[in-house]
């Protein structure tokens, strides 16, 4: 096969994956050997392989949320040997290839930990409190119709790329996981900063920031303490400027606010 | 039946508006009246929701993904078109349409496509109103590139990432209406079935795919828009869990299959690397402004580069086959996706080309690192490069990447009139689920475009029409169709766990594909599909004899879902092979190789062929009936594409 390196050799793994059947039993990790893995499979194709066999011999296969396999629609979300998304910075566990393993590894394999994302089952967390914190606000209140012609709201290029950086935030929580705290802040910057950023976020910035910090505090993640391990383990390389917009926002917010609900 | 596409009389340019003042209205205070269902919130689900919320319809949004925000339009690297000629260079409403019925290849219905062009413009300004943050130049305006199949540059788009930040705005614009109680939004719900009263669409049956537990769904009208059926193939640029089942099972309910033959291959893919592969990677098409696609001149040269005897940097300049650009100097390496794929796959079959399986042409940046610099390829294709480099573990800026075609879209779908109507009344379908705007082969940048044209603009008018003929009373679950619809869904889950066969759902699915894309893919001959079909049948009755699930119904269980789709994907791909083996000719993404010109381009048939094959399910282990659409073509001359 057209493998990158075909001098590459297969390995043979340990793995130690949180196996958990529903939100209201206990979970345990569970150890299982894996054979003849390619460096040039993705992490989640080594777990195909272990379904498939777990399946093959009438066990239950691990379930894990995974969708686009490109890195983009933010589904996965695996915390390997302690660290979201595994050992490559930059990179989501879909992206994540076998090669950065070697043979007679051993790896650990749990679910995102934070009070805000309960387990589902196995490695499969829920994460609607994100969806809930952009429903609080974070979108900016133009109906269907009636927008004015796109180059009537010319953006300099700059802040038009920083909007964009922002924006790039794919939702996985790779954030909250690797926050000590499960703090949520990273990702409500994100759009807090690409909204406040742009002259079409102007109109509702205060009760937006307002807002979305308010819903990020009622799902019950915590604290910023702002040693930046969010930033770091970001796949899509969030920056932690975010944050200091949105506590600039935050506080112009609150000192000035319009917000009568 | 006769099919209606229901197109407004009258000139081209006029029938939209015409049709919009025609279609009935609802009046402000009964919308609130009507509940709508919309299954699917990728780009068009999302966009219908969230207009049709903020027009008063109360609306019930469904997804098998746990947000809104992760559907695979997601994933659109390139770029959407628009006729808006921001750049000067000739584009207009008339351009767009023309571009797009002759890339389909003549195989689209003109008015709709037409009215894509028309609303293009508004899909811009409605994303740049939500803050979505395209590209820029320095002053400030709105930046655009090129894409195959135009002389034009319309594409707007946001670096690699232009369906993400199209589908972060439309999810913004649903989560709102979420927030205002006008969505309630279904996660993790799969539908597994259409509810059919009286001859209209009524509701839904969704499993939860947490808890397992099925569920009946009421409302006046339902709006599927749950993406296309790639996924037939196995391998493909679609994300894992795209399927076709809640297209297959309204097909099974009566709505008509259009063109199911009609898929896409994009030329730009990073080739397969081994047996567990998972999924193909798109290299967006974009690339191919910059990039240069080649392979070694000769078979020789070809075979010491796939034994690593020899670096593509060291085969000179002469020894190189630019081919694209030697067949057709007038759009080089911009031709079509069709056309591209064919001329890859052409070269592989001719020995020539490369990496270690042969299966793979070089696409280029040297000349344009040389020529601009690292930088600026980077500024524009920065995250594709390396997602390049994560998969393969070769650096682009040094290589030339190694790329071969993969399935990648289907303009073939549920068949739809003007209002984007199935054949069963109240069932509507937009987006890749429908056949309507492509015809047999989708231009770059065109999935993204229609995806929200549909959400946004034409589904917001044409769904009153229905509506306001619909009395607006309360529509209820308590029919017995809902309960024998449940019960059905019930019995197939029960079915598929009791058989604990040998072989899992994957181990079928990827014999599925392998089928399809060998002999119901790039290329197909009568012989090649006659033996898929047999194979396809068998595979099917296997299926059901030895399929392996475990575990429970009521749980999450991601295998026993997989069976499910796995299930309709059997029986859809028997379907494209019937579809494939009536169309006797060559045209866009179908190519049979009984039709081809001398220089081995693709041959349509006009006088026999011009219509649309509308797929009518007859019942279990009954042949299909096909019903046909003539297309008429009022506007644009029918010719051999050329792109020379």
């Amino acid at each position: 096969m057209a493998g990158s390196n075909p001098n590459a050799k297969p390995m043979n793994l340990t793995l130690k994956v949180w196996r958990q059947p529903n939100r209201q039993t206990e979970g345990s990790i569970v150890d299982y050997q894996v054979k003849d893995i390619s460096p040039d499979m993705s992490f989640l194709e080594m777990l195909d392989v272990l379904n498939e066999d777990l399946l093959h011999k009438g066990q239950d296969p691990v379930a894990f949320d995974h969708d686009c396999r490109e890195g983009i629609c933010g589904s996965c979300d695996l915390f390997i040997n302690g660290r979201s998304h595994g050992p490559e910075k930059g990179t989501t566990t879909c992206q994540l290839h076998m090669r950065k393993f070697s043979d007679g590894d051993t790896i650990t394999i749990e679910p995102w930990r934070a009070n805000a994302f309960p387990v589902n089952k196995d490695l499969s967390v829920d994460r609607s409190a994100f969806d809930r914190i952009i429903q609080a606000g974070g979108y900016v209140s133009v109906n269907t119709g009636g927008a004015p012609d796109g180059n009537e709201i010319p953006i300099p290029k700059e802040i038009s790329d920083r909007a964009f950086e922002a924006a790039t935030c794919i939702g996985c929580g790779a954030c909250v996981a690797a926050c000590k705290n499960a703090s949520a802040m990273l990702f409500v910057s994100a759009k807090v900063s690409q909204l406040a950023l742009l002259p079409q976020g102007q109109v509702e910035a205060k009760t937006r920031v307002e807002n979305m910090v308010a819903q990020m505090d009622i799902e019950g993640f915590g604290a910023c303490s702002n040693i930046g391990s969010c930033a770091a383990e970001c796949p899509v390389g969030i920056s932690l400027e975010n944050i200091a917009i949105l506590n600039r926002e935050f506080l112009t917010a609150k000192a000035t606010s319009n917000n009568l609900a | 039946m006769v099919l209606n596409s229901k197109a407004p009389e009258g000139p081209l340019a006029e029938k939209w508006d015409k049709h919009k003042f025609n279609v009935k209205l609802v009046n402000p205070a009964n919308k609130r009246k009507y509940d709508v269902i919309v299954v699917g919130t990728g780009l068009a689900g999302a966009a219908a929701a969230a207009s049709l919320a903020e027009l008063g319809y109360n609306v019930k949004a469904f997804t098998y993904h746990d947000s809104p925000r992760r559907a695979h339009s997601i994933a659109a690297q390139g770029g959407i078109n628009a006729a808006k000629n921001y750049q000067n260079d000739g584009d207009s409403v008339f351009r767009l349409f023309y571009d797009t019925i002759k890339g389909g290849d003549y195989r689209a219905r003109e008015a709709n496509v037409y009215r894509l062009a028309q609303v293009s413009v508004n899909i811009i300004d409605q994303c740049v109103a939500q803050g979505v943050p395209f590209a820029r130049e320095y002053g400030g305006l709105l930046a655009n590139r090129s894409f195959g199949g135009a002389q034009v540059s319309r594409t707007f788009y946001a670096r690699g990432q232009t369906g993400q930040q199209l589908l972060l705005g439309a999810y913004s614009a649903l989560s709102r209406q979420i927030a205002y109680g006008k969505v309630k939004m279904y996660t993790r719900s799969e539908m597994l079935d259409v509810v059919v009263v009286d001859g209209q669409a009524r509701g839904i049956i969704t499993r939860n795919l947490v808890t397992g537990e099925v569920q009946t769904h009421a409302a006046h009208a339902v709006v599927l828009a749950t993406g296309g059926y790639g996924n037939v193939f196995y391998l493909s640029t679609n994300a894992m869990y795209c399927n076709a089942t809640a297209a297959w099972r309204a097909h099974k309910k009566g709505a008509y299959f259009a063109n199911p033959c009609f898929t896409q291959i994009h030329p730009t893919c990073i080739p397969v690397s081994g047996d567990y592969q998972s999924k193909l990677t798109l290299m967006s098409e974009s690339l191919r402004n910059d990039g240069r696609v080649w392979v070694p001149k000769t078979v020789a040269l070809a075979e010491r580069v796939r034994k690593g005897e020899l670096k593509p940097q060291d085969i000179q300049e002469d020894d190189r086959d630019y081919f694209l650009e030697r067949k057709y100097p007038a759009f080089g390496n911009l031709v079509p996706r069709d056309v591209a794929s064919r001329n890859a796959k052409q070269m592989c079959d001719e020995g020539r080309g490369v990496g270690s399986s042969g299966l793979a042409v070089y696409l280029d940046f040297a000349d344009v690192i040389k020529r601009t610099s690292a930088e600026a390829v980077s500024q524009k294709y920065g995250n594709l490069f390396e997602m390049y480099e994560k998969i393969t573990d070769e650096n682009p800026y040094q290589m030339p990447m190694r790329i071969y075609p993969a399935v990648h879209y289907t303009m073939g779908g549920l068949w739809v009139d003007y209002n984007l109507q199935t054949t069963v009344p109240g069932l509507y379908a937009t987006g890749e689920c429908n056949f309507s705007d492509h015809g047999a082969n989708r231009l770059g940048a065109s999935a993204l475009m229609q995806g929200l044209a549909d959400g946004y603009f034409v589904i917001p008018y044409t769904i009153g029409d229905y509506l306001a003929a619909t009395p607006p009373k309360p529509v209820t679950t308590d029919h017995p169709a809902f309960a024998e619809a449940k019960a059905g869904v019930q019995a197939r889950v029960e079915q598929l766990l009791s058989i604990k066969g040998n072989r899992t759902p994957d181990e079928f699915h990827k014999k599925l594909g392998h089928l399809m894309w060998e002999y119901c893919g790039m290329a197909r001959n009568a012989e090649g599909l006659k033996y898929a079909k047999a194979e396809i049948a068998k595979l099917r009755k296997e299926f059901w004899q030895d399929v392996k699930v475990v575990g429970s119904g009521e749980e999450m269980n991601q295998a026993l879902e997989k069976a499910g789709r796995v299930a309709d994907f059997i029986e859809l791909g028997e379907l494209m092979v019937d579809d494939a083996l009536d169309r006797n000719e060559s045209c866009g993404g179908h190519f049979r190789e009984e039709y081809a010109t001398e220089d081995g381009e693709a041959m349509r048939r006009d006088d026999e062929y011009a219509y649309v094959a509308a797929w009518e399910y007859m019942g279990e282990n009954q042949p299909e009936r096909l019903n046909k659409e003539e297309l008429v073509f009022e506007n644009v001359k029918l010719t051999q594409r050329s792109y020379k």
